[in-house]
């Protein structure tokens, strides 16, 4: 790891005035993923600000139709907060699949959606359930949020307070899990909303990143079953080849797991 | 540079380090606790879980000035005295390693198991599924795991049996 400054804010306004008094500064949430990049001298930060210590990052909140999500929150915390369990039981559900035990200790939600890592769990929440996303200077509809592989619409400086999510009238997650790293091989989040409208996201599956499923999302328009999917074909072309898969097994996967994600959300 | 204040295995420490520096090598290089250990530096092996103000966290993935101020168990604070905590008796008595490099992470990963389904009110009753699942994050080369779960939930049982005692 290059040399860097540790710097702990107690707050949102200190960590914010703690960045533009730096050269080159990343915000440090759970520290799961940059920790590593920078290991690996990916990333040299010349100073790294903790976001993971202010108090008012921490909590998940149910109040009406909203469960929000503050963005300092661990995984493991959504995985088994009542108030994720009872108003989004998928999320809890998505949450509880990332990494492994140590890793949701220390991940958090802002952290995931920051680096919008193409494999990652939570921006197919994000986009599938219409989330907004709450910096210090705004708010961010996920559809304008997620800009592409490892991009967002995050300016300099900007930092993610919190993430509400509308409370679906149903909402379903089925994950293909790549057995070392535990990113999604695929990964699919559907959700009918109160007003009846249907998302569908997937992750893992496009070299853009999360992305939504239209096909998927007409079809259970037409008629909300998993079997309903089994007519739609999803097109290999710009969808991540790899190692461990060819974009037309992602491409069937984004069906399966689609399938699967219907089932569970009922 | 900057003062890292942490609470090791009990005992109240200072060390002055670099800030790049990660909590492992503070135990192994500055405190001489080496039996945390580095096994694949990339957060995917779990060989260098210790606990965390209770919590099992990889160290190799933590600066060592995120855990200012917090109070750390390695695998050298959790026997007492000669008498070996119940999950280090139970990897003995079933076998549950050979090279042993995994076992200090395997043990603190497992403890950690085993206290959060304790305190969630499932009374401790660990099932072999359960225990494969959640030691998803410590990988073992030799023993095939099967050991590895055996000792889990025979020490689950010798856990709940101590904590009725207490």
């Amino acid at each position: 790891m290059y040399q860097t400054t540790y710097h702990r804010a107690s707050s949102v306004d200190e960590a914010a005035s703690l960045f533009g008094k730096s050269s080159e500064a990343k915000f440090l949430a759970g520290g799961q993923t940059l920790l590593p990049v920078m290991k690996q001298r990916l990333a040299g930060p010349s100073d790294v600000i903790d976001l993971s210590k202010i108090k008012d990052m921490i909590g998940v909140e149910a109040a009406g139709d909203t469960l929000t999500i503050k963005a300092a929150t661990p995984h493991y915390d959504v995985a088994t907060s009542d108030a994720a369990k009872k108003a989004i039981p998928a999320l809890a559900y998505l949450a509880s699949l990332i990494g492994d035990p140590a890793v949701r200790y220390r991940g958090t939600i802002g952290g995931s959606i920051a680096n919008n890592d193409p494999a990652a769990d939570y921006p197919a929440a994000l986009l599938a359930l219409g989330a907004t996303v709450k910096t210090n200077k705004r708010s961010i509809p996920a559809e304008d949020f997620f800009q592409g592989l490892f991009t967002t619409a995050l300016e300099d400086g900007e930092i993610i307070t919190a993430v509400s999510f509308p409370v679906p009238a149903k909402a379903g997650y089925a994950k293909m899990r790549h057995p070392a790293s535990r990113f999604a091989l695929t990964a699919v989040f559907v959700a009918q909303t109160k007003s009846g409208e249907i998302r569908v996201a997937a992750t893992g599956a496009s070299q853009s990143g999360v992305m939504r499923v239209g096909a998927i999302e007409a079809a259970l328009k037409a008629n909300w079953s998993p079997s309903a999917i089994d007519s739609v074909s999803i097109p290999a072309s710009g969808l991540l080849s790899d190692i461990h898969g060819t974009s037309e097994y992602r491409a069937n996967l984004v069906k399966v797991m689609a399938q699967r994600a219907v089932a569970a959300a009922g | 540079m900057s003062t890292v204040k942490l609470t090791v295995n009990g005992k109240a420490v200072s060390v002055d380090v670099e800030d790049r520096t990660l909590l492992v090598h503070v135990l192994r290089d500055h405190l001489n606790l080496t039996g945390t250990h580095v096994g694949c530096d990339t957060s995917q092996c779990g060989a260098c879980v210790v606990h965390m103000d209770g919590k099992a966290v990889k160290s190799c993935t933590m600066l060592a000035g995120q855990a200012d101020g917090s109070s750390v168990t390695t695998i050298e604070g959790i026997a007492k005295g000669d008498e070996l905590h119940p999950m280090q008796a139970a990897f003995r008595d079933n076998h549950g390693l050979q090279c042993g490099y995994c076992t200090p992470g395997m043990i603190m990963s497992a403890i950690d198991i085993v206290q959060r389904h304790h305190s969630q009110g499932s009374g401790g009753q660990l099932d072999e599924a359960t225990v494969r699942q959640e030691l998803e994050g410590n990988i073992c080369r030799c023993t095939g795991y099967h050991n590895i779960v055996k000792a889990v939930l025979d020490a689950a049982g010798r856990m709940k049996v101590a904590q009725a005692a207490e």
